[in-house]
């Protein structure tokens, strides 16, 4: 797969060399830093990225007004890669050599971000990733600032086992890679902590599912063996409002199974009537219910931008929020641009997060986020009803996982993105 | 013991002290209410406390005090209406038009707490099922017996065992039969798991339970406390037994309804399809697109209404039929007379254009409306599910069935028994005929056209009320249209009305053993060799009409 990936991008970068007439010329480049902006405009994941789009455009629009980076205007450079995976790799390739933008802020779906990868290595730049994912990663040019599996998936689990005590799981999610890492690595969990076979079911659906009533009528099933029930949902995208619409009608209340997701926020639930859902649990690291001042402010800013009172905020938007100071913030440092120089200044950066604390980007290229639960309400908002003490650091290799439990990312001392604690060796799994 | 027998009485001390309290003497009644004030001091300081585990005990001290509002009390704080002022710990009701009462006595707040800064009292999951149990116990009290009924319900399911007194004070008095049986179910499946009940009268209770035969019975079977009696196990494996037999066969009526209702959701998505492709032969891919519109043409019809009309809110639906018939008609037949009518005859052209002009539709519909999911709101009468046989079907799902029939019927009767009718199948019989018999050929192939985007709008109204309403919408229902369409028999509405039920019913029935992932890979499998064997479909056309 990388292979092909890498053949298609090769061919996207002679094509982008044909088109431009490489190389491009530096010229009149120098009283702007260009910033990219990929995510989806068009397409199936349009309706999460666009989003992400508009809050790169107020975050740069509000650093502009106060008087840019390093003495420069900021000036994004907003391509569309329409839901497209490998025409992901190519815009990537025209915003790093024709618009020789210094950063790159984009992508949504793990097949999106592993197409743009041999990319950002090849040609040396670098990316911000802003959305919670499987893990099992850790790249020299990518910063992930969203949640690994220990940020999100384990700490809901762990809840649910505590407060609601518990006991028989169905794992539920759409067919690709993300649910299927996670759910491996929630399985391992799970039986780890003395949960037997019988009391786990794991179900998959495709994208965009949009007939629930058997899938939830077995749920009803499983959950009436007894014992209290809980379903873990890493259903994707569109598939979900059909998921709770059809959850509702057929009467799961939150007290009788409560289901927690991992993928489904504010945004999502914009287009559902959240009556029948009160009670049914997220876990993210950010809520826009949460109440600091830093994300008051936020917020209004967010519907002053986009002249809209009414629009929601949600968690990849607090992720581009961080990722995109703490980018500034390591380019005041390095006193320039440079990739190099900026991916060595960004480890040890702090940026204050929406929720009262202070991330910081780790050696492993991840960051330190607290892990909020919140319960749906019936405006649509999420009522919190757990929070971490402390933040908890993200881990790009699981502990739960045969394959990575030796594996270690560094790119601080050991300037390896996978080394082997027992070999003491760099390489191995996903190199 | 002692405080069990307590609580029942200062539970049903406040309104009537009844034939139970007859037989523990008046004495007792009141000894215990002026207790109660304290106990209801003590139950609502427990809301202050910020913590969940307070409030939950603070409700089991509110149902076992009974204040007269108790019921509102607890409606209060399971919808987020319970608030408290943190200095003076008062505790106030919260009501839906914004004024403020004492918990305490159920008086109108002064002005003066009401000034203050009010904290709401937390609620998560746990609170919200203490909540339902105690309102259940307030509930059995209540005058209509429907509501009586549907406690013992709430008691059946949590099988609360301090609810075991008022379930029996209940019993007692209880003069409704439905009531009644509710309540004997309710009684039982406490019984059933309390280890200190008499042998005789457990294994009777398992027997009571199992009769009940659904998924909370076979529950309550299944997690009876370790360490019952043997006697008590065995009746209880007896009545597990029993309720599975009876479960696969309600499992197998089950799927084929779930069928049904699948196939009746592809049969209105394909049946525009069945018009635009099967009788006029244009590969259109742009369908979904209709679909789609059709759907947004639901959600400004209903947000119209709501501004302008808020008393028609309920039938907002209905009115939206039209309305998107004749939005997505009107764009069907834009779409023919500027793009299709060039290319009929050139298939791969037809194709590749409605391909365009569907990315183009769905494009403008993202830049017009965003693009997040819109929410078109489901009707109450559309909302819940019912039981029958114990297969739970929901409402909006049967109504979706319905719908899709009369769909069929409609259209049905307009192409057999319509002027209009009679020169689409003209036209698209014979076009050269048609045309000599002074048939105006392109007229009706637009209305033609016209006609199944029209249906693939109304097909949107459904498709509101369980998918979302997002451009993407349409793109879901493409290939599964064409797949019913193209194993229904190409030209045959017949065909498409079978080949979606067949389609929908063989999914629901592989996708339990298979899971929906695979289920829908054997099932195109089979699709795909079908029409090896039979490239005309289930119902193939015969006759002349075929080779033109």
């Amino acid at each position: 797969m990388r292979t092909f990936l890498g053949g298609l991008a090769a061919a996207g970068a002679m094509a982008a060399a044909l088109l431009t007439g490489a190389p491009a010329p530096a010229a009149a480049a120098d009283d702007t830093i260009k910033v990219g902006i990929l995510h989806s405009l068009s397409g199936t994941m349009a309706i999460s990225e666009t989003t992400l789009k508009d809050a790169m455009l107020m975050l740069i629009d509000e650093q502009n007004k106060k008087g840019g980076v390093l003495g420069k205007k900021l000036e994004p450079v907003v391509v569309d890669p329409a839901s497209n995976w490998p025409l992901f790799a190519e815009k990537a390739r025209e915003l790093i050599t024709k618009d020789k933008v210094a950063v790159v802020f984009g992508c949504w779906t793990s097949v999106s971000r592993k197409s743009v990868l041999p990319v950002f290595k090849e040609l040396n730049s670098i990316l911000f990733y802003p959305v919670q994912y499987e893990g099992e990663e850790s790249e020299r040019n990518v910063f992930y600032t969203g949640a690994a599996p220990n940020q999100q998936a384990i700490p809901a689990v762990d809840y649910l086992m505590k407060e609601e005590e518990v006991q028989r799981w169905v794992l539920a999610g759409t067919d690709y890679v993300y649910p299927r890492t996670t759910n491996k690595i929630l399985e391992a969990y799970l039986k780890a902590k003395g949960v037997k076979d019988e009391d786990i079911m794991i179900n998959y659906t495709p994208f965009g599912h949009s007939d629930w009533q058997t899938i939830v009528s077995d749920i009803k099933k499983f959950g009436s063996a007894g014992k209290k029930t809980a379903v873990v949902s890493t259903i994707n995208g569109d598939a979900n409002v059909p998921f709770y619409k059809e959850l509702g009608n057929q009467g799961v209340k939150a007290t009788d199974i409560p289901v927690v997701a991992f993928s489904v926020g504010e945004e999502e639930l914009a287009g559902i009537d959240t009556a029948p859902l009160v009670g049914h649990l997220a876990a993210w690291n950010y809520f826009e219910s949460v109440e600091t001042p830093e994300n008051k402010a936020f917020i209004d800013q967010w519907r002053a931008f986009t002249r809209n009172p009414k629009r929601v905020t949600n968690d990849p938007m607090e992720a581009h929020y961080i990722g995109f100071n703490m980018w500034v913030k390591a380019v005041e440092k390095a006193g320039t641009t440079d990739p190099d120089k900026v991916i060595d200044a960004l480890p040890g950066t702090e940026q204050a997060n929406l929720t009262g604390g202070v991330s910081k980007m780790l050696p492993n290229h991840h960051i330190t986020k607290p892990v909020l639960i919140g319960e749906i309400r019936d405006d649509g908002q999420f009522d919190v009803v757990s929070k971490t003490d402390e933040l908890v650091a993200g881990d790009a290799w699981s502990d739960f996982l045969p394959g990575s439990k030796d594996l270690e990312a560094d790119w601080v001392d050991l300037k390896c993105g996978n080394y082997n604690a027992k070999t003491k060796k760099c390489g191995g799994q996903g190199s | 013991m002692t405080g069990q027998t307590m609580r029942s009485i200062r539970f049903f001390g406040g309104g009537r002290c009844g034939a139970l309290l007859l037989l523990l003497g008046l004495a007792l009644c009141a000894l215990a209410a002026p207790a109660r004030a304290d106990a209801l001091d003590d139950a609502l300081a427990g809301f202050t406390a910020d913590k969940y585990d307070d409030t939950e005990k603070a409700i089991a001290a509110l149902v076992a005090a009974a204040p007269p509002n108790g019921a509102e009390i607890l409606a209060a704080l399971g919808s987020g209406r319970l608030a408290y002022e943190p200095e003076s710990r008062t505790v106030l009701v919260r009501h839906a038009d914004g004024k403020l009462s004492l918990a305490r006595t159920g008086e109108p707040a002064s002005a003066e707490i009401a000034g203050k800064p009010l904290k709401t009292v937390r609620v998560n999951n746990r609170i919200r099922r203490a909540v339902e149990a105690g309102s259940g116990a307030f509930a059995l009290r209540a005058p209509d017996p429907a509501k009586r009924a549907a406690a013992a319900r709430a008691v059946f399911r949590s099988r609360e065992a301090a609810a075991l007194p008022a379930i029996e004070a209940a019993l007692a008095a209880e003069t409704d039969a439905g009531a009644r049986a509710a309540l004997e179910q309710a009684r039982a499946a406490i019984i059933v798991s309390k280890p200190d009940a008499p042998e005789a009268e457990r294994i009777a209770a398992v027997d009571a339970v199992a009769a009940a035969g659904d998924q909370d019975a076979l529950a309550i079977l299944n997690s009876l406390p370790a360490g019952s009696p043997q006697a008590v196990n065995d009746a209880a494996a007896a009545g597990i037994a029993k309720i599975e037999r009876w479960r696969s066969i309600a499992n197998l009526i089950q799927n084929l309804v779930y069928g049904v209702s699948l196939g009746s959701v592809l049969l209105l998505a394909a049946i525009g399809l069945a018009i635009t492709f099967g009788v006029m032969g244009v590969i259109n891919m742009a369908h979904g697109e209709m679909v789609m519109i059709g759907a947004y043409a639901t959600f400004l019809t209903q947000n119209l209404i709501r501004a302008h009309a808020p008393a028609l809110d309920g039938a907002s639906l209905l009115i939206a039929i039209p309305v998107a018939f004749l939005v997505a008609g009107a764009v069907g037949v834009a779409i023919e007379r500027t793009v299709i009518r060039f290319l009929y005859g050139r298939p791969l052209e037809t194709l590749l254009a409605t391909w365009g002009v569907s990315l183009i539709l769905q494009q403008a519909v993202r830049t017009l409306f965003g693009p997040s999911n819109r929410e078109v709101q489901t009707p109450d009468w559309l909302q819940g599910s019912i039981e029958i046989l114990g297969v739970s079907l929901t409402l909006n799902r049967i109504a979706i069935v319905l719908f899709a029939l009369l769909v069929f019927a409609g259209l049905q009767l307009l192409l057999r028994r319509t002027s209009l009718g009679l020169q689409v199948r003209a036209v698209t019989q014979n076009r050269r005929m048609a045309g000599s018999m002074g048939i105006r050929t392109a007229r009706i192939d637009a209305l033609t056209f016209g006609l199944g985007s029209g249906v693939a709008g109304v097909a949107g109204v459904a498709l509101s009320q369980i998918d979302n309403v997002s451009p993407n919408l349409g793109q879901g229902y493409i290939i599964d249209s064409f797949l019913v369409v193209v194993f229904g028999g190409v030209g045959n509405l017949w065909g498409t009305l079978v080949g979606a039920l067949s389609i929908g019913v063989a999914n629901k029935l592989l996708e339990p053993w298979a899971g929906a992932v695979l289920g829908k890979i054997v099932l195109l499998v089979a699709i795909i060799l079908f029409i090896q064997k039979k490239p005309r479909g289930l119902f193939a056309l015969k006759g002349r009409a075929v080779e033109a």
